[in-house]
């Protein structure tokens, strides 16, 4: 794994790691070399692992307590708010921290694609990633309905009728995914289920996706490759800890300010109503996390369509490294990628908006061009751009337009490199 | 690889892979179908429902197997619109004679086919319902006429068991 072979200066610790090479594993982790320009953008990563294990922690307590039965649970989810103890707590940390987790996720994959992070040697990294960003949406929307609230009772509807469109075995499947002929008891015990399997199986990929990236190592802000360990590179501790440590603390900030300030504002009254089946709610919306995707399905007239739109929303991101053509990485060094970045942020934050809105008027034409759009970048503008582009020359190390005086000085010497 | 020709260990193999995946589907079998609905859900199949109370114009909604069924016993006007419309203008073309066998009775699942919402009653551009999830329209037939949604609303099986009482399922 490490460049250097570790031995532990304890005989214990050599008898040990002989035997099972745990010490190597942790010299590799402390000592990986790190881009030296890495800036807080990159600090994400650390902060969604906290989210995981803290969803983790407050997921186990409050299965403690949790009784996943259509009669039951709304009750149960109130005792333990006012009876357990601490409960408020828990649950508030645990609903606030689905929200804050996809805040972080969402600022992670813009930063990997700002800085062309999913390019070659990195898709794998990537793929995997996406794989948990579905995993992600899968825990957060199966979560969302136990509490049984009208949002919790008509989101399941809505999203398990989903597969619905599928043609023929459609109604067959969405049957076998409730146990019933409704959402109802069996379909709430079998969400729990797998509401308290997916943050396991999305660890699991945690590790794979950090045993990936340890492969190539960290891409960095100029996005070029380094070598490692090098000039342009720090050890991962204490250099990139501190630096994760500190960023993780502010996020920690906003993080208690939901908790404690306003706990309930990124959720819906409405969930706060026992389930009915037989009243739907006024305007079922989804969790603000999901608003840009379900725009996008209610956006398209046709029930099918709708559902391949949303769901090739997400699937597109899975091949972004062969939809971009263009070898350089960061944005900063392309200067018309740069812009057409800050335009598909505009566009899905008007998406996420237009899914918050009734689907209607000016709201849902609006949604349509946001979704032309969304797509026309993935799939016109980003493979004609790599060709097209005149990107600006790429410096030789991240040292060297720091040491040579002036960046263009190590451009310059890029470009006689390329005549040689 | 390729080049070599079978042999009977390569039949074996083969031989082998094969009874490991019929063992396997044999296994994975049961642990996918005990998600479907089990006998005490199938046993809730049916429901007696007494519409001896409903004035011309009155709607009750009742659950069966978890969703709502409207039951409407409808105005003169309401069945003269319903029986009116061109099958043309329908995106999901049936008749109301066949929706309805007795007019003024309308029995249907208050479930929008679109993504399984519960319509509101007397509401929309078609005097039938309305949806207020994604903004279907149903007229007094319960037939889709403006929306996302794709079908009518379904038609239950169900019988008049007296003249005051409907058995759906």
């Amino acid at each position: 794994m490490s460049d250097h072979e570790y031995t532990p200066k304890s005989k214990a610790g050599k008898w040990f790691n002989d035997r099972l090479p745990l010490l190597t594993l942790a010299n590799h982790l402390t000592d990986y070399p790190t881009p030296k320009n890495l800036n807080y953008w990159w600090t994400f990563g650390g902060i969604l692992t906290f989210c995981l294990i803290t969803q983790i922690v407050t997921g186990l307590t409050l299965a403690m307590h949790y009784i996943a039965h259509a009669d039951m649970a709304f009750e149960s989810v109130e005792h333990i708010m006012r009876d357990v103890n601490y409960g408020w707590l828990i649950r508030y940390i645990h609903a606030n921290g689905a929200s804050m987790f996809f805040l972080a996720v969402y600022i992670h994959i813009f930063r990997s694609l700002f800085y062309g992070s999913y390019k070659s040697p990195r898709e794998i990294i990537w793929i995997i990633g996406i794989i948990i960003y579905l995993l992600m949406m899968a825990a957060a929307f199966m979560g969302y309905v136990l509490p049984w609230g009208q949002m919790s009772f008509w989101g399941a509807t809505v999203i398990t009728n989903l597969f619905s469109a599928i043609p023929l075995v459609g109604e067959g499947i969405v049957t076998w995914l409730w146990g019933g002929y409704s959402v109802d008891n069996p379909t709430l015990t079998r969400f729990f289920t797998l509401h308290y399997l997916i943050p396991f199986l999305i660890l699991g990929l945690v590790v794979l996706h950090i045993w990936a990236l340890h492969v190539p190592g960290n891409n960095n802000p100029v996005g070029i490759d380094i070598k490692k360990p090098s000039k342009d590179t720090v050890p991962f501790h204490p250099y990139i800890v501190i630096k994760d440590g500190f960023a993780l603390l502010m996020f920690m900030i906003v993080f208690a300010f939901f908790v404690f300030y306003a706990p309930n504002i990124l959720g819906h009254a409405d969930n706060y109503i026992e389930a009915n089946p037989l009243v739907t709610p006024a305007h079922i919306v989804p969790e603000w996390y999901l608003l840009p995707f379900y725009a996008i399905l209610r956006s398209v007239p046709d029930k099918l369509l709708g559902v391949v739109a949303m769901l090739s929303a997400i699937l597109i991101l899975a091949v972004l490294p062969w939809l971009d053509t263009s070898k350089i990485r960061s944005a900063v060094f392309r200067p018309l990628y740069k812009q057409f970045y800050w335009i598909l942020v505009a566009d899905v934050l008007i998406l996420g908006y237009m899914g918050a809105m009734p689907a209607e008027g000016l709201y849902l034409l609006i949604a349509r061009v946001a979704t032309a759009y969304y797509f026309l970048h993935f799939l016109v503008i980003l493979p004609v751009l790599g060709l097209k582009e005149r990107t600006i020359p790429l410096p030789l190390s991240i040292t060297e337009p720091v040491l040579g005086g002036s960046p263009n000085m190590a451009m310059a010497k890029k470009k006689e490199s390329k005549l040689e | 690889m390729s080049d070599k020709k079978p042999e009977r260990r390569d039949f074996l193999f083969t031989a082998s892979y094969a009874v490991g995946a019929v063992g396997v589907a044999a296994v994975v079998w049961p642990l996918v179908d005990q998600m479907n609905p089990d006998a005490s859900v199938k046993a809730l199949a049916s429901t007696e429902v007494d519409v001896s109370s409903l004035k011309p114009g009155n709607t009750i909604t009742v659950l069966w197997r978890g969703k709502p069924v409207f039951i409407r016993r409808r105005t003169q006007e309401e069945i003269a619109e319903a029986r009116s419309v061109k099958m043309e203008d329908l995106i999901h073309p049936e008749k109301d004679e066949d929706r309805a066998k007795n007019p003024e009775w309308l029995v249907m699942l208050g479930v929008c086919t679109h993504l399984g919402c519960v319509p509101l009653n007397d509401k929309g551009d078609y005097d039938g319902w309305f949806c207020p999830c994604h903004g279907s329209h149903y007229d007094t037939s319960g037939r889709i006429r403006k929306g996302p949604a794709p079908w009518n609303m379904e038609v239950p099986k169900y019988e008049f068991v007296n003249a005051n009482t409907i058995k759906i399922g």
